[in-house]
């Protein structure tokens, strides 16, 4: 049992977390943040598992990882 | 729930300019990462570049200066010699380290000064405009060889960490990339084996970064990635180099 924290305030969109996330469970939220970008959101289905392969890949450091 | 990854201290927690999926950011992180791991953060002093990390210094929170383009190492060369007991890192690109610094780039690894180098190659310069970088691959294209870069026009690209493997007072280079989780852990590890041999005296070392740069590949971020390990890789292998 693991989840992630996103910074939606940080993130600029550019979707690795979700290319790189084995669960599929990082989706595009269709909401913009405060410099306009389309931030991705964390899907909470149980199944993460805290590989922190995201937070690991995102370039603005916007994950945080708890198991 | 335990945090398992969590924001590096020496690393702010401000947004930066960066564009979405650079792998400057991702570098930041991972020298932010490192010099905490080190417990330096208190006798680091950093040199940021003139390119896109240009603010370096607005991101990490650990003693930072700035150089005139291309001239960072011979303003590390000056500070380590002043201040030895200090861990003095340059964080470069390659249009400030393989262009208008290659002059300084060379005579410092040639007299072996105690520094460690960060070089992120994204072959291409960044800040200006996507104009060709001494590193660009052959038959890329950036705003300055629209029809691709041409060996007999601009010549084939520079490879800086074989050049300086040449000389006998360098270290340590190693070539590393940031296109997987996988490559990103390798980084880290090379970064902090250059930190380490400053720490134990040991001389110059470099590493290599490919890195990068949706904007002016004019690609996806998660192409970017896919390009960096099908073309990149193949121009500029990775592995240690000396």
């Amino acid at each position: 049992m693991a989840k992630i924290t996103i910074d939606s305030e940080k993130c600029k969109g550019c979707l690795l977390c979700i290319t790189f996330c084995p669960k599929g469970l990082i989706k595009v939220s269709g909401k913009f943040n405060k410099r306009g970008a389309d931030f991705v959101e964390f899907k909470d289905s149980g199944e993460c598992l805290g590989c922190v392969q995201c937070a690991i890949m995102c370039p603005d450091c916007c994950i945080e990882v708890y198991k | 729930m335990k945090k398992i990854f969590s924001h590096p201290v020496s690393l702010r927690k401000t947004s930066t300019h960066y564009c979405p999926g650079c792998g400057h950011g991702l570098c930041h992180r991972l020298v932010a990462e490192i010099i905490d791991e080190l417990g330096i953060r208190e006798k680091t002093i950093a040199i940021a570049p003139v390119g896109c990390a240009v603010l370096a210094y607005d991101y990490w929170d650990f003693d930072c200066t700035e150089a005139a383009h291309g001239r960072a190492l011979a303003v590390a060369t000056a500070i380590k010699r002043v201040r030895p007991e200090n861990i003095v890192f340059t964080y470069q690109g390659d249009g400030d380290l393989a262009a208008i610094g290659t002059n300084e780039t060379i005579h410092t690894a040639n007299r072996g000064e105690n520094l460690t180098v960060i070089f992120i190659n994204n072959a291409v310069y960044g800040m200006t405009g996507g104009q060709m970088a001494p590193t660009t691959l052959l038959g890329q294209k950036t705003t300055t060889t629209p029809l691709g870069r041409q060996a007999n026009l601009q010549g084939f690209p520079l490879k800086v960490s074989e050049l300086l493997s040449q000389l006998p007072a360098v270290k340590y280079i190693e070539r590393v990339s940031l296109h997987s989780p996988q490559e990103v852990i390798k980084a880290k590890k090379a970064i902090k084996q250059a930190f380490q041999n400053q720490l134990d005296n040991q001389g110059f070392s470099l590493v290599e970064v490919l890195s990068a740069c949706p904007t002016y590949w004019g690609m996806p971020a998660h192409k970017a990635m896919s390009w960096i390990k099908e073309v990149m890789i193949k121009e500029f292998p990775l592995g240690r180099i000396k």
